[in-house]
């Protein structure tokens, strides 16, 4: 079952590519009038104000998979920051100004021998500051499930076939602790300038569900 | 489950494929992720607490209800739990909602 994140029609889709789901025209459903009722009871008891919700949104809205495209641009053409970045991935990251807040941020190198994958197999932990929200699979039980049993199998439904000479790891993230996967640089890339490399990074090739694009594809 | 695992812990178990369907997040969606972030921020629970209630609505509401629908039921009882507003606030606002209007737009709406 080929998964068709990067090939689909975009018809009917959003900038980013995905389908536009129903929001503020469909009927107010259950769950969305809790949201109102408990956004505007934080804000009459003084525990947040409207301005503070709208400029956390627009800070999410501003954190997209470009940061950590740039965090790994950076690492495949600065051989001290690659170094910083494996050795502490949280300090590096607050270095180009993505910060991860307390939590631990483990950036994990793929090689011509190991491939790195990851996921969290009891909820939904992921590197917002680097990728934005998770996808929705992300947080699947499939994705959950399956990852840690059976990844070559889980990889190849996104389309990617390892060799078995390859490694596969497999990194299970908590609430204290993200992994970031620093793809592979693809050949042919030699001479490529930081933000030039910074496009060939897709979201998945830092989950580990794919890798990074080509020059020219 | 009979090894002693809760059903959240779901690492290893056998499930179907991978679904590929993604969306872009809805404005209440985003809306109840502030949320979280702003109300812990300020002390009033922690990721700890919204996990721990999530975790508790059981594998049910893991299957009927959006991600973001637990969410905000979870952020509900840790708030109450806190004391931030009680169930009769909570019921009265949400009266006082849905009578604004048949959509989430006209709802959001208070003016």
């Amino acid at each position: 079952m080929p998964h068709d994140h990067h090939d689909h029609s975009h018809e009917g889709m959003s900038p980013s590519g995905h389908p536009y789901r129903a929001d503020q025209d469909g009927p107010l459903s259950y769950w969305q009038n809790m949201e109102i009722a408990v956004r505007e009871l934080l804000i009459e008891k003084g525990v947040v104000t409207p301005e503070q919700v709208a400029a956390q949104i627009e800070a999410m809205d501003a954190r997209t998979p470009a940061n950590g495209a740039a965090v790994v641009a950076r690492a495949w053409t600065d051989p001290a920051f690659r170094a910083r970045l494996l050795e502490d991935g949280s300090a590096a990251s607050r270095e180009m100004g993505f910060d991860v807040g307390p939590m631990k941020l483990i950036a994990v190198e793929n090689t011509e021998d190991v491939h790195n994958v990851i996921v969290c197999t009891l909820c939904s932990c992921y590197p917002r500051n680097l990728l934005g929200l998770p996808p929705d699979w992300y947080k699947s039980r499939a994705y959950r499930s399956r990852t840690v049993r059976e990844p070559r199998k889980v990889l190849s439904e996104f389309g990617l076939d390892l060799p078995d000479d390859v490694t596969v790891r497999v990194h299970d993230s908590t609430a204290d602790m993200r992994y970031i996967v620093v793809p592979a640089r693809p050949e042919g890339t030699e001479g490529m300038d930081e933000a030039t490399l910074a496009t060939l990074v897709t979201r998945d090739s830092m989950i580990g569900t794919g890798v990074a694009r080509l020059p020219n594809s | 489950m009979t090894d002693g695992r809760r059903w959240h812990d779901m690492g290893g178990d056998a499930a179907g494929p991978v679904p590929g369907d993604e969306h872009d997040f809805a404005l209440w969606e985003k809306r109840v992720d502030a949320l979280m972030i702003l109300a812990s921020g300020a002390g009033h629970f922690t990721v700890d607490g919204l996990r721990r209630a999530l975790e508790d609505m059981g594998e049910k509401a893991f299957e009927e209800m959006t991600y973001y629908e637990r969410w905000i039921a979870s952020i509900n009882q840790n708030l109450i739990e806190a004391g931030i507003y009680s169930i009769e606030e909570l019921g009265a606002k949400m009266e006082e909602v849905s009578a604004r209007g048949d959509t989430y737009g006209e709802a959001a709406d208070a003016s």
